[in-house]
């Protein structure tokens, strides 16, 4: 492989030359007719993630990860870019913690600018049993060394003077903050992990969707696709929001149901917020890009759906959301729209498990938190194909865990998965 | 969404609350059995996640307070059909 590093040096060396060093960013593979190690279906964050992974840490880099449509072109795509690990219970909390610490060094260890910017995340608190749930889960934060902040009504007020603090119905009165967290270029991550696995050795193959498995005995011998049969030692299914249709084919029922969440992003605005601020009486959260689009969203709309758009209650719930906590926003105007779709699990945690059919793995049921996840998830699915165990931060994450009723429900919502 | 109500006419899909599919009328009655721990689990948590027509349960809580069993395309949000959920939960041999 020939990798072209990425430095300021090389870009002042190209900017004096004409722009004709530079490579394409992966390289665009065929599959091969005597198959793989480890095939993935599904080249989103997660999918190349783990393809990188097995490369890097495992060894093993004779994978191909089939996309059905370009590299990307999914749920990170499509989401508002936020990370954070301020979550409550033992069964997430270490899990979003690796893949924070993973985002702190994903640039140097990718050589690739996913512009990962730790601008802090700021929950806003509206009532007095907020405030003590809230006290409760920044503990839970730094028992796993996530690192928060609890900051008082007065000197949110003074950080962010547009905020509406004495608003009759969702007056604040203090947040919390996790001043890691931030936002990250989302599609320079699918970028990235693709050019890190492509360099080791990994296929990327496009337009090539998966149409059935072969499986036989109960063992998966490999996937028929758009493209032919593809014969694979392992496969590793990595296609959240279509996890129902692509599962089906192995004759495999999960505990999701997908759902369509919508994002937004305004005009672009002179700079007004410097991180992530999430209400905290409805479901709103938004952040500044560097173009200056009030990125935000909030709850999905609530019914079953695998069309990429949604509907317009939603829509409404969400900017009214906005408006409590900042009035301003009403005076911008949307710019665009969106949707994608989730996997939203009967616990609202997620799925990076074995199955019943040998050798046939899978991943899935992110919710609405899968893009935070990326980096930890590529990296325990990696450790899941190579060593047939779970990692130690993602051992909670089975399929089976209904059965045995050992949920992680952070909300404590119960098996309503529009309810997550 | 519009969803054209039996006895109200085309009402819009704000007024009414998604439950989930229609499976989850068929709740286990051999609950006093021990294998029954296996049907709940299914009935529960597991679902079918339908990619086309799907029979869902929605309830118009800003309205009359009735379930409705609605068929809609999970693909296209297309409506074809909108039926009383204690029509069809006779049509299945059980109580309203």
């Amino acid at each position: 492989m020939n990798k072209t590093r990425y430095s300021a040096f090389k870009v002042l060396k190209e900017a004096l030359t004409g722009h004709k060093g530079w490579e394409p960013t992966w390289r665009d593979a065929e599959p091969k007719a005597d198959g793989y190690d480890v095939v993935i279906v599904g080249g989103g964050g997660h999918g190349l993630a783990t393809a990188y992974y097995l490369a890097k840490n495992h060894g093993i880099t004779n994978v191909a990860v089939l996309e059905k449509g370009w590299i990307g072109s999914g749920n990170v795509g499509r989401n508002t870019t936020i990370i954070r690990s301020n979550y409550l219970l033992p069964g997430n909390e270490p899990f979003y913690e690796l893949s924070m610490q993973l985002w702190e060094n994903l640039e140097q260890d990718l050589n690739y600018n996913a512009m990962v910017s730790q601008r802090g995340i700021m929950n806003l608190i509206h009532s007095d049993a907020q405030r003590d749930a809230f006290i409760r889960r920044g503990n839970a934060m730094l028992f796993a060394d996530a690192g928060c902040e609890f900051i008082e009504a007065k000197e949110v007020k003074e950080r962010y003077p547009f905020l509406d603090m004495d608003n009759p119905r969702f007056p604040i009165k203090a947040a919390l903050a996790q001043p890691r967290g931030g936002t990250v270029r989302h599609d320079a991550v699918a970028w990235g992990y693709a050019r890190g696995a492509s360099d080791l050795g990994v296929d990327i193959i496009q337009n090539c969707e998966v149409t059935g498995f072969n499986i036989e005995n109960g063992k998966c011998l490999g996937v028929q696709t758009s493209k032919g049969e593809i014969k694979a030692g392992r496969v590793g299914v990595c296609v959240a929001g279509s996890s129902g249709r692509v599962m089906a084919q192995a004759g495999i029922k999960l505990p999701i149901e997908s759902h369509v969440l919508q994002a937004f992003v305004t005009e672009g605005l002179k700079p007004v917020m410097d991180n992530v601020i999430t209400f905290g009486a409805g479901h709103f959260y938004c952040s500044q890009s560097d173009k200056g689009g009030l990125v935000f969203g909030g709850d999905i709309d609530g019914y079953n759906t695998y069309a990429q758009r949604g509907n317009l209650p939603v829509v409404e719930d969400v900017c009214s959301g906005g408006m409590a906590i900042m009035p301003s926003i009403g005076r911008a105007r949307l710019l665009r729209m969106w949707g994608g779709i989730m996997d939203m699990s009967m616990d609202g945690s997620p799925f990076i498990d074995s199955t019943e059919v040998d050798e046939l793995f899978f991943n899935g049921g992110w919710c609405y938190g899968g893009f935070k996840a990326t980096p930890a998830s590529g990296y325990c699915y990696a450790h899941l194909l190579a060593t047939n165990e779970s990692h130690e931060v993602a051992t909670a994450y089975k399929l089976d865990r209904f059965r045995r009723g050992a949920i992680i429900d952070e909300k404590g919502v119960g098996a309503q998965p529009n309810l997550h | 969404m519009i969803i054209n109500h039996p006895l109200l006419g085309p009402r819009d899909s704000e007024e009414f609350v998604y439950l989930g599919s229609t499976d989850l009328i068929n709740r286990p009655t051999n609950w006093e059995e021990e294998a029954s721990a296996e049907d709940f689990y299914q009935y529960q948590y597991i679902r079918e996640n339908i990619a086309g027509d799907h029979q869902e349960l929605w309830y118009h809580e800003q309205g009359d307070q009735s379930w409705l069993v609605v068929t809609r395309n999970t693909l296209t949000h297309e409506i074809t059909n909108v039926e009383l959920a204690q029509d069809v939960s006779r049509a299945m041999g059980r109580g309203k």
